[in-house]
């Protein structure tokens, strides 16, 4: 199912929700939006589903122009952040309900097959008020995947349970995905969901589309700042510098050694920025020292995050396993430069490091 | 300030028969004077309970609760002279932020010159000296939770204060500045901190101790790094870490020990019969075919996120799951890969409790 957007945008009131944006996702492939809250993933999923109609442009589905045409019509599923499933039924009727609409013949068959998928074959007689908010979430997604719609939009359908159900149920969900065919879209705040998630990424900004590609891609390749803050979970580091021979000079930081491109840039002016991955302890050949004091070690479990003060402002680093570092504490990090992107001054991407997706040892990727 | 010893059990219905029955289980723990502590695990194992029982909220179905060696058991939070932080701003909109901090010291009758000294204190700490003649009900939300972390603060004399999930309202970019904020203040301070959440890096950031439960009991309590290295029941050993620790079915026989049909070398000693071995996927390594301590495991998936690539495989049934640099040399989908899962980071359970 090929669902197309073209040039679509909503105005509410004075006040522009969307602006102007075309978006065609991959069919049978998962996409993702990704922003902040307020950036319009909910309002675009909207326009997606009939449940509102853009102010202007098309919504097409498979060539077919289905603006106006009402939800019911339309073949979508969807599920929402609140786990919403009808009280009075069993689980068993809950996931049955959309099957019984369609005319489905082995009913029992299906609902005891999805209710496996979704671990939760043991709770098909109980009440939805009987669950946990996990197992209620996957009741409702259960429902939505017995409908077998060709879209199905997912609007942070995570973002309410305990981290490592979430961990779990997304990992399930994209197994879940990957075996069906439905055209998926799921909204999410995450930059980590989305990257787990895989696919296809459409990052979202006050409104605005930014960017659309292959979610590794968009990761690594983000064509300007906005996208680049969008993408990085914790933010991007940056510091503000200018060209000068040779590479970038960091105001009141080190000379990063970049061959830039050739064609002059009417203003000097630009912004490195570097992740917090790209930070390290030890420095290796060719590295630059950044020089600070710790602010605070933020611990994850599997990583640490020191917030450091440094010359060009407050810089995270991201290491594997647990650190411990006192605050006040003087740290010097390392980096690399050609880790180091480069923004101009409008914002758009002048460099990025090498990225060749995943290398295979066998040569294939 | 207090060390606070407990020796109790929770049910909240009569006549607890079964574990099932037991919000609490039997436990004895001790929270020494001055310490950061939290109370971490996912919802219903416990932790507010646990918090409960330590404010006076609720007086435990059997033990005592101890301040000091004084038993408070049945005592009100504020004859246990305690102070509390909760999810959601507690604060007076009608008075100003100074009123707000003051208004807990001004309740207990402090001389007025010292009430000053110490808001003006806990007001720079905040940051929020600057605001403290504006009124209350102007601001942000996570401007008035700092308001309620202040008042928790604002009592030297408090034998602890705690906190109940208190950053949960704040923006996700703000709460690393009031973790931090929390740290120096605990440092400066040296108050007697428990702090219940079900975010792990909030537990694990703010604590010197963090306190893990399920199911009403308490499986481990330990700091960060022994959580992460040493975690002594499996199920901290999937808690804590995105993803989880990777668990394999073992067998130790005839001194050699089986995982996945091959026999490899006993690393260190280890009781006979059924154990789970348990390995991070940080410390899981590509190796080479017939490397010692690696197992051949067939790669289902290869997810780049970006700082890393997440692989994931199988080895008889059992899934195992390996965080590579992102310029490693990868096998492909559909490829036997051989994973290096014995180290000495590897670790050993039985009856899901650490052996070795």
């Amino acid at each position: 199912m090929q669902l197309s957007l073209e040039g679509i945008s909503k105005k509410v009131g004075p006040q522009a929700w969307l602006y102007e944006m075309s978006l065609a996702p991959k069919p049978g492939a998962v996409t993702v939006l990704l922003g902040a809250t307020q950036a319009g993933k909910t309002s675009l999923m909207r326009i997606m589903a009939g449940l509102d109609v853009p102010t202007q442009g098309r919504v097409r589905v498979d060539g077919v122009d289905v603006v106006g045409q009402p939800v019911r019509e339309r073949n979508v599923a969807m599920v929402y952040q609140q786990f919403i499933n009808y009280p009075s039924l069993k689980v068993r009727d809950n996931i049955a309900s959309p099957l019984k609409l369609s005319g489905e013949k082995n009913i029992e068959q299906r609902v005891t097959e999805l209710a496996r998928k979704l671990h939760i074959e043991m709770f098909l007689d109980r009440y939805p008020a009987e669950l946990s908010g996990g197992q209620q979430q996957r009741v409702a997604l259960a429902r939505a995947l017995a409908k077998a719609a060709p879209l199905m939009l997912l609007d942070e359908p995570l973002v309410n349970l305990d981290y490592k159900l979430r961990e779990e149920l997304r990992e399930e969900l994209g197994a879940l995905f990957a075996a069906g065919d439905s055209t998926v879209i799921y909204a999410t705040t995450e930059p980590g969901e989305a990257l787990l998630l895989g696919g296809y990424t459409a990052v979202l900004d006050a409104g605005e589309l930014l960017q659309y590609g292959p979610t590794a891609e968009v990761f690594h390749r983000p064509q300007s700042l906005r996208v680049a803050r969008a993408f990085s979970d914790p933010p991007m580091n940056l510091a503000a510098g200018r060209i000068v021979p040779g590479g970038v000079q960091l105001n009141a930081g080190p000379l990063l050694a970049l061959a830039l491109p050739a064609s002059p840039l009417a203003q000097p002016e630009v912004t490195a920025g570097l992740r917090a991955s790209a930070l390290h302890l030890q420095a290796n050949p060719g590295d630059v020292a950044l020089d600070g004091q710790v602010e605070l070690a933020e611990i994850s479990g599997s990583d640490t995050f020191v917030h450091v003060a440094t010359a060009i402002g407050e810089v995270v680093a991201q290491l594997t396993g647990v650190h411990y570092f006192e605050l006040g504490t003087p740290l010097t990090l390392y980096l690399d430069p050609a880790q180091v992107y480069v923004f101009d001054a409008a914002g758009a991407l002048l460099l990025a490091p090498q990225y060749r997706g995943l290398r295979s040892a066998g040569g294939l990727s | 300030m207090a060390r606070i010893t407990l020796d109790l059990a929770h049910a909240y219905r009569p006549n607890p028969q079964q574990d099932s029955d037991y919000a609490l289980l039997p436990l004895k723990m001790e929270f020494a004077d001055g310490g950061a502590y939290a109370l971490l695990g996912p919802s219903g194992c416990g932790k507010t309970t646990m918090l409960n029982i330590m404010s006076g909220l609720l007086v435990p179905s059997t033990g005592t609760v101890l301040f000091d060696g004084r038993d408070v058991t049945r005592a009100t939070p504020q004859e246990r002279n305690i102070a509390q932080v909760f999810q959601f701003p507690v604060i007076y909109d009608t008075m100003t932020v100074a009123e707000n901090l003051a208004f807990p010291l001004r309740n207990r009758k402090v001389p007025q010159a010292q009430i000053d000294k110490r808001v003006g204190e806990i007001a720079e700490m905040l940051e929020m000296s600057g605001q403290l003649n504006q009124r209350a009900a102007n601001l942000a939300a996570d401007a008035k939770q700092k308001i309620s972390l202040g008042r928790g603060l604002v009592r030297p004399d408090v034998s602890a204060v705690l906190f109940d999930e208190p950053l949960t309202v704040i923006d996700p970019h703000l709460k690393w500045q009031l973790r931090r904020k929390l740290k120096q203040i605990h440092r400066e301070l040296k108050l007697t901190l428990i702090y219940v959440t079900h975010d792990q890096v909030e537990a694990l950031t703010f604590a010197e101790q963090v306190v893990v439960m399920t199911r009403g009991r308490a499986v481990q309590v330990g700091s960060a790094d022994a959580l992460f290295e040493r975690p002594s029941h499996t199920f901290v050993g999937n808690f804590i870490g995105s993803p989880g620790m990777n668990f394999l079915q073992a067998k130790v026989s005839d001194g050699a020990l089986l995982v996945a049909d091959l026999r490899l070398p006993l690393l260190r000693a280890l009781p006979d019969g059924e154990l789970k071995l348990g390995v991070r996927p940080e410390y899981v390594r590509l190796a080479q075919p017939q490397d010692t301590g690696a197992l051949p495991c067939l790669v289902t998936k290869l997810q780049d996120v970006g700082t890393h690539v997440m692989l994931t495989a199988t080895v008889l049934g059992q899934a195992v799951k390996a965080k590579l640099a992102t310029d490693a040399a990868l096998p492909a989908i559909g490829d036997i890969a051989w994973l290096q899962v014995l180290g000495t980071h590897t670790c050993f359970y039985k009856n899901e409790e650490i052996v070795a």
